[in-house]
């Protein structure tokens, strides 16, 4: 099992497993969604909707079986922190996800893993035996009479899109790996066409913490949009990567203060899909209303070659774009093709600005989160780096492709 | 009350019938109203109306290409995307069902932007020349274009083809490289037909449509139906077309070249002579075919009476052994054999029950191994010299008269099927103006029809004109006296699967036809016959579950399937583009044709009786019409080994 190489202190480790689903047992289930809103939790999977309103819309579904569904899936470039809160701090997850079952009224639990985390699935599961043992799974959860909850683990075959929610719910039932149309939501029409709520890793270890802490020990950190804690993968040019816990809020300097980045050309945040953050702008926070990340920070160093970094992301998403819809499948392609041009120096301005304006067109027309942010790297890489972008020089004469 | 399969789309995959936009649950009995600003017009619609649907009503147009009135919703080519206020990203206006008051505009900076964009990116990867396409000029893509005002390739043409056409089939031709992935074929196939032959396979910029383990078309499980073809909107999909042979043969001083016409492309070709659809054109066409240059120009409902008379015989005879004789098992309920898709779709989905599939050819193979015999011999010509060609609504057709055992007049029984939508395209090449041509009738022998011939090409029309012999021939009263001007009603109509029950009240004499085969009808008196008609392979597929569960169709006595969707007037080689409302129209026209024939039901046809009496002189279902007008089936199975 590889271990981050460096962990900051997490508020994790002052909850106790199962402390969590007895904390939401005690409430009822309106009380456990209360909760949520009260604390201000959003997903920590990057879209950053509301918990305690998602959790809210699939408790008044109405329906016989819904789903409670935690996503594994990992993918993002540069993510590595729900691994490590599975490896080290499975048995919060699980009571959030209990605790979900409890709040919505389901009585089925899925964790969809990523398929090159096939490893712990023993671990996991004798985790989740562990718990049937205890009567925390299964029958009269707790013992609550009429409450039935079980969890089980669907591995993922290793898309990227299968983290975007739908396109999990698809792949859970068999289907190619592809995002839906919404309306309608999970929250209605999910798994099976059931309710579902579908949630990250982190997501449900911090329900556990805040069930167990209350809404007001989340809310004291972070800033009035994005409250509480934030855990955050960091890797790149800088002394220390791991994974660290940090509040909502922080600056981009000081988080690259606290593991040894600070002389760093630039950022990218929130992975291949985020937002690529120059120098100039490291005063900026990390937080929804400002930048927004599922977690991923990727350091560069002075050396780095911006377009290189940006043409590294696009070969991702021309690979990992599910091939549904044309603005992603056939405008990823185009965008690379650029990069391509650029570096043989041989794009014109006047290319580039039809490229940039594509790539407009891809975050508004894209069906889904991906094309929707495939082309943020290649846009704030082209806004912030001009001279790595347009400074080569053509390999050899010739006319400039317009 | 017995629970009878119910007609809707069944095995589309779940997410796709999931898209299917139904009205919400605010107002159960949808009357709830949602208010929406669309371009500063106010509009009321309920809820669950499609911003699309919305807009079309205050006469706004939003382009579309992967949506299609028949198909689930895909949101996939984004080409209809709108602004709707307080929302970050654009909307695909097919796939958003409203349930809250929007405020929405349709052409903004952003959208026509996007939407050129969009165009711009599929025009990059679309290899072809319009004015080399088969869809020139009826073509989604090139409409969008236009539309668009596209004057050069943002992003790129390719210059060189990427995918080898698929030439493989008799009946359907495809070319990847004019495909734009809106996956219309790929929702036409497994949710409208339930036959999944296609399928969206790769990811990212390699996703393509194809087959089975990327097998030729004509190894998997394809139908032939052609549905895919009417409702790709670009010339990736298009029938197998031997227009160049049939001139060819035409030119051709020794060849004897005769046209069978079937009903349902009189119905529809008017449609692409700019024609609303439902104006059959049958006498017009007549003269066109002349001059075009066919020497002889039959009527396929010569053959589809005499199919009513030996799939009505073999019914009976059926009949007669299950309910008389108790020897051995019969398989009833007897499935009729004029659709070759459908009898595709039995032969790789169903193998075990073929013995129940009728074995009379359909009208197609019989009028052709009679022309080759019968009309040769009757006429002096060597039957190698003439060529039969057929006109056909189906792209199934084709890979019928190539089937290896339609041969049984020494000869290929039928040389060419031709579709409604080539054979316009020869009277164009003629030059001929069709709907102004003079009318003229059919040539004999094969000229004189009846009206249950001609509603062959509406779903149901094979049980109306079966029934009106049947009835007949079995209670000895006219059926106009039992169903007004002999219009069986209850088997008309477009829900996908309808049961009749009909209770024979009284037997009367056996007719001279059939006295070889029959004593007396005493076995009938009194019986009820449970009849079935289903239309498109998806309710075929239904229909076929409950039998094999021994639902309530098992007990069932005769059931017409049809492989395409409206039967054979929405068949896969009819004038594009399709929809119910075209298919109604054209069925309308159908029964129209029916209602004014002179003669309307087969039995009666005079030409028929003459045929039997000279030719077939031991009758329906006797020796020499098995040799010619009945033949097997090949058990396909799914599994196919490359
Ligand atoms: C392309 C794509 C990939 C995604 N991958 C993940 C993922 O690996 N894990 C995850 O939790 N959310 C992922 N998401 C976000 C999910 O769609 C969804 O918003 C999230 O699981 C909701 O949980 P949350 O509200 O707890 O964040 C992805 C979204 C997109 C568009
Ligand atoms: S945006 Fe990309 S990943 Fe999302 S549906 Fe479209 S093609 Fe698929
Ligand atoms: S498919 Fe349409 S756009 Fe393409 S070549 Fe044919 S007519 Fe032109
Ligand atoms: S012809 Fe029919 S069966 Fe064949 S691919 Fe097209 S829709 Fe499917
Ligand atoms: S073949 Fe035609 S219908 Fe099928 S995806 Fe391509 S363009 Fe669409
Ligand atoms: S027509 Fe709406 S997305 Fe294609």
């Amino acid at each position: 099992m590889i271990a981050p190489k460096n962990r900051g202190p997490m508020s994790y480790d002052t909850v106790k497993a199962e402390a969590g689903l007895t904390a939401a047992l005690a409430k009822t289930p309106a009380e456990v969604v209360a909760t949520l809103t009260e604390s201000g939790l959003k997903g920590r999977g990057g879209a950053g909707f509301p918990t305690g309103l998602k959790w809210k819309f699939a408790a008044e579904s109405q329906g016989q079986d819904k789903y409670v569904i935690c996503n594994a899936d990992e993918g993002e470039p540069g993510t590595f922190k729900d691994r490590f809160l599975l490896t080290d701090y499975a048995g919060l997850v699980m009571d959030g996800m209990t605790a979900g079952g409890w709040a919505i009224g389901a009585k089925h639990g899925i964790i969809y893993l990523r398929g090159e985390y096939t490893y712990m699935c023993a671990h996991l599961e004798a985790l989740l035996q562990a718990r049937r043992d205890k009567q925390l799974l299964g029958k009269n959860v707790g013992g609550h009479q009429g409450f039935d909850f079980d969890i089980e683990i669907r591995m993922g075959s290793g898309a990227y899109v299968c983290g975007e929610e739908t396109a999990l719910i698809e792949s859970l039932e068999g289907q190619r790996g592809e995002p839906r149309n919404r309306p309608p939501f999970p929250v209605d029409t999910g798994f099976m066409d059931k309710p579902s709520i579908v949630n990250n890793v982190e997501t449900f270890a911090y329900v556990a913490c805040i069930l167990v802490k209350g809404a007001d020990w989340f809310k004291k950190t972070g800033t009035a949009k994005s409250t509480g804690l934030k855990i955050f993968s960091v890797s790149g040019d800088c002394e220390r990567p791991g994974v660290y816990e940090f509040p909502m809020g922080i600056t981009v300097a000081d988080l690259l203060s606290a593991v040894g980045g600070s002389d760093a050309k630039a950022v990218q945040i929130g992975g291949a899909s985020g937002y690529c953050a120059p120098a100039a702008e490291f005063n900026r926070t990390i937080a929804y209303e400002d930048i927004a990340t599922g977690g991923s920070i990727i350091v560069f160093g002075q050396n780095r070659d911006m377009l290189k970094v940006a043409k590294n992301f696009l070969e991702f998403f021309v690979e990992e774009s599910c091939g549904q819809c044309t603005p992603c499948r056939d405008g990823n392609p185009k965008l690379l093709e650029g990069v391509e041009l650029l570096e043989k120096g041989r794009c014109s301005t006047k290319y580039l600005s039809e490229l940039c304006s594509l790539g407009e067109t891809m975050q508004l027309a894209s069906k889904c989160g991906l094309g929707q942010t495939s082309a943020n790297a290649f846009l704030s890489i082209v806004k912030h780096f001009g001279p790595d972008v347009m400074a080569r020089t053509p390999h050899c004469a010739g006319h400039r492709k317009s | 009350m017995v629970d009878y399969p119910k007609s809707d789309t069944g095995r589309a995959p779940v997410s796709q019938k999931r898209q299917v936009i139904s009205p919400g649950n605010n107002g159960a009995d949808g009357s709830a109203q949602v208010a929406l600003t669309i371009d500063g017009q106010q509009v009321n619609v309920p809820v669950g109306t499609t911003i699309l649907e919305a807009a079309k009503q205050v006469g706004i147009h939003i382009p579309t290409l992967c949506a299609h009135h028949d198909l689930c919703v895909a949101g996939v080519c984004r080409v209809c995307v709108v602004e709707v206020e307080g929302m970050r990203t654009l909307q695909a206006s097919c796939a958003y069902p409203v349930s809250q008051p929007m405020n929405i505009q349709t052409h903004t900076r952003k959208v026509r932007q996007a939407r050129r964009h969009i165009i711009d990116l599929m025009l990059s990867h679309h290899y072809g020349e319009c004015y080399a396409c088969g869809r020139n000029n009826n073509c989604e893509l090139q409409a969008l274009a236009k539309e668009y005002g596209v004057d050069f390739f943002r992003f790129g043409h390719p210059e060189k083809p990427e995918h080898e056409i698929d030439n493989s089939s008799h009946s359907v031709v495809r070319d990847m490289n004019k495909c734009v992935l809106c996956r219309r074929c790929v929702r036409t196939c497994i949710d409208l037909q339930e036959v999944g032959a296609l399928e969206a396979i790769n990811r990212g910029d390699k996703t393509r449509i194809a087959t089975f383990m990327d097998q030729p078309l004509a190894s998997v499980v394809c139908i032939n139906c052609g549905q895919c073809i009417n409702r790709c909107p670009t010339g990736a999909l298009r029938a197998n077309d031997p227009t160049d042979e049939v001139w060819a043969a035409i030119d051709d001083p020794t060849k004897h070249v005769v046209i069978q016409t079937a009903p349902a492309p009189r119905a529809a070709i008017g449609e692409c002579f700019g024609l609303p659809p439902g104006r059959a054109l049958t006498f017009e066409m007549n003269t066109a075919l002349r001059v075009c240059g066919f020497d002889r120009v039959f009527d396929t409902n010569f053959t589809a009476d005499l199919t009513i008379l030996e799939e009505g015989t073999e019914l009976l005879l059926r009949l007669q052994k299950a309910l008389k004789e108790t020897s051995g098992p019969v398989a009833l309920p007897q499935f009729t054999s004029c659709s070759p898709g459908w009898i595709k779709y039995l032969e790789h989905f169903y193998p075990e029950y073929i013995p129940n599939v009728s074995t009379a050819k359909s009208p197609q193979q019989m009028f052709g191994a009679i022309t080759k015999t019968y009309y040769a011999k009757l006429h002096g010509i060597d039957p190698k010299d003439i060529v039969t060609v057929a006109l056909m609504p189906c792209s199934a057709k084709k890979f019928e008269c190539n089937r290896p055992e339609m041969v049984d007049s020494g000869f290929k029984d039928v040389d060419y099927g031709l579709t409604t939508r080539e054979l316009a395209k020869m009277i164009q090449e003629a030059g001929i103006d069709l709907p102004n041509m003079q009318p003229s009738d059919f040539d004999e022998p094969f000229g004189t029809a009846t009206g249950s011939g001609v509603i062959f090409g509406a779903t149901g029309g094979v049980m109306e004109a079966a029934l009106r012999t049947v009835i007949e021939l079995v209670v000895g009263v006219k059926v106009e006296n039992l169903f007004e001007h002999a219009d069986i009603i209850p088997v008309r109509g477009m829900d996908g699967i309808r049961c009749v029950e009909l209770k024979i009240p009284s037997v009367g004499p056996v007719p001279d036809i059939l006295k070889p085969l029959f004593e007396s009808w005493e076995f009938l008196n009194g019986a009820t016959l449970k009849v079935a008609i289903a239309h498109g392979t998806a309710n075929a597929h239904k229909v076929m579950e409950d039998i094999k569960n021994g639902g309530p169709m098992s007990q069932f006595h005769f059931i017409e399937f049809m492989g395409c969707p409206g039967g054979c007037i929405g068949g896969g080689g009819q004038p594009i583009p399709t929809s119910l409302e075209i298919r109604q129209a054209r069925a309308k026209a159908i029964y129209g044709e029916d209602s004014s024939s002179k003669i309307r039901k087969s039995h009666e046809n005079p030409h028929v009786l003459k045929f039997y009496k000279e030719f077939l002189t031991e009758g329906p279902c006797g020796h020499l019409s098995h040799k010619l007008l009945h033949t097997h089936y090949t058990p396909r199975g799914k599994f196919i080994t490359p």
